[in-house]
């Protein structure tokens, strides 16, 4: 989008569109009805997309854990004990669930970074805002890669999402299914920060917008995925882990 | 702490930008950081019963409530949204409510029949 293009205007609707048309039927109607241009939240439409798929998420992630939670009760051979199973060993002392605990501060620290970003895309400091997005997507690769170390050690022990050598056999589809699908959306977000950190720096939001102060709800929107991202570890590090 | 300095005359989403201090952030890095280790301290000290399972859902209420409120600003948001985002999630606990029942009564039933 070039600098200061506005959206597509909706003044202009035939009078069997528009809003108040409210005696209109079938298709026309419902036409009517979807492009009234009524906004319900008074926020930025993307803002309020992003918070609705969020949504959308909880329900995948909250589905998911209930589901490792009934498996996981009803249950008749032991489960395996996670602070034992993901100890390390470093330097001679074996240090019960280390590698998760620093996992969760790495990502909250990337949660903060990414709040910093926000706050300076709102103070008009691109290249602040640029390199503080930059540092969350380096944060976020770190905590990718320490998952993968995980992975790599759980499977080299034995564990496979239809048995494992420790217990249970339901432990690994439940570890590889929610451990993964929470690594995914990592993935995915440390993609979408590189994405809108480099736009950010190139300047493709300057003089954009109503007023032409430049438009940098982006970030905000952004942050909100990856806020999220670290708010379903919070979930998964107490009922996965801690349990 | 600031409120939301909303445009009276137009309620105007640009002016709903809420400025807030970096020290604020810096709080909330902290709190989390905090009641992080707190977690850890459950495992590490390996305590059992009611107190481990108290704590370990209180402190991660705490952190969530936290990183929603503050870092995803929704406590400056408008009513509307709030409602959305949050009355939804409350049929997950029921959901997680049934699923406890039934799988208490699985359990029941495959140590009777099935083992």
């Amino acid at each position: 989008m070039t600098p200061g293009t506005q959206p597509p205007g909706h003044g202009e609707l035939p009078a069997a569109l528009s809003a108040d048309a409210g005696a209109t039927a079938g298709w026309p109607g419902m036409a009517a009805d979807m492009g009234g241009d009524r906004a319900m939240f008074r926020v930025p439409w993307g803002k309020a997309m992003m918070w609705i798929f969020l949504l959308s998420d909880t329900f995948i992630f909250g589905t998911f854990l209930t589901g490792y939670m009934s498996v996981r009760i009803s249950a008749t051979t032991p489960w395996p004990n996670p602070s034992e199973v993901f100890a390390l060993t470093i330097a001679g002392t074996t240090l019960p669930l280390i590698l998760i605990a620093i996992m969760t501060f790495v990502l909250i620290t990337s949660s903060g970074t990414m709040a910093m970003a926000v706050n300076y895309a709102y103070r008009r400091e691109r290249r602040k805002c640029a390199l503080l997005m930059f540092t969350t997507a380096a944060f976020g690769a770190m905590f990718v890669s320490m998952q993968a170390f995980e992975w790599s050690k759980l499977i080299e022990e034995g564990v496979r999402p239809w048995s494992n050598p420790m217990g249970a056999a339901q432990f690994g589809a439940c570890f590889f299914m929610i451990t993964g699908f929470h690594g995914l959306h990592v993935s995915a977000g440390v993609i979408y920060l590189l994405v809108v950190a480099r736009r950010v720096l190139a300047g493709r939001y300057e003089g954009v917008g109503a007023d032409g102060a430049g438009n940098y709800d982006i970030v905000e929107i952004t942050g909100l995925y990856w806020h999220f991202v670290d708010l379903v570890w919070v979930f998964i590090f107490a009922l996965f882990y801690l349990w | 702490m600031q409120t939301p300095s909303i445009d009276a005359a137009t309620g105007d989403v640009a002016a709903q930008h809420t400025q807030h201090p970096l020290g604020l952030y810096f709080k909330v890095w902290g709190l989390l950081f905090l009641l992080s280790a707190l977690s850890y301290m459950v495992d590490l000290f390996q305590l059992q019963g009611l107190l481990r399972w108290a704590l370990i859902l209180g402190l991660m209420m705490a952190k969530a409530a936290l990183i929603v409120a503050v870092f995803m600003h929704l406590r400056w948001e408008r009513l509307a949204l709030i409602c959305v985002v949050i009355v939804p999630p409350l049929a997950l606990l029921v959901l997680a409510g049934m699923m406890v029942l039934e799988s208490d009564y699985v359990f029941a039933a495959r140590t009777l029949y099935f083992r």
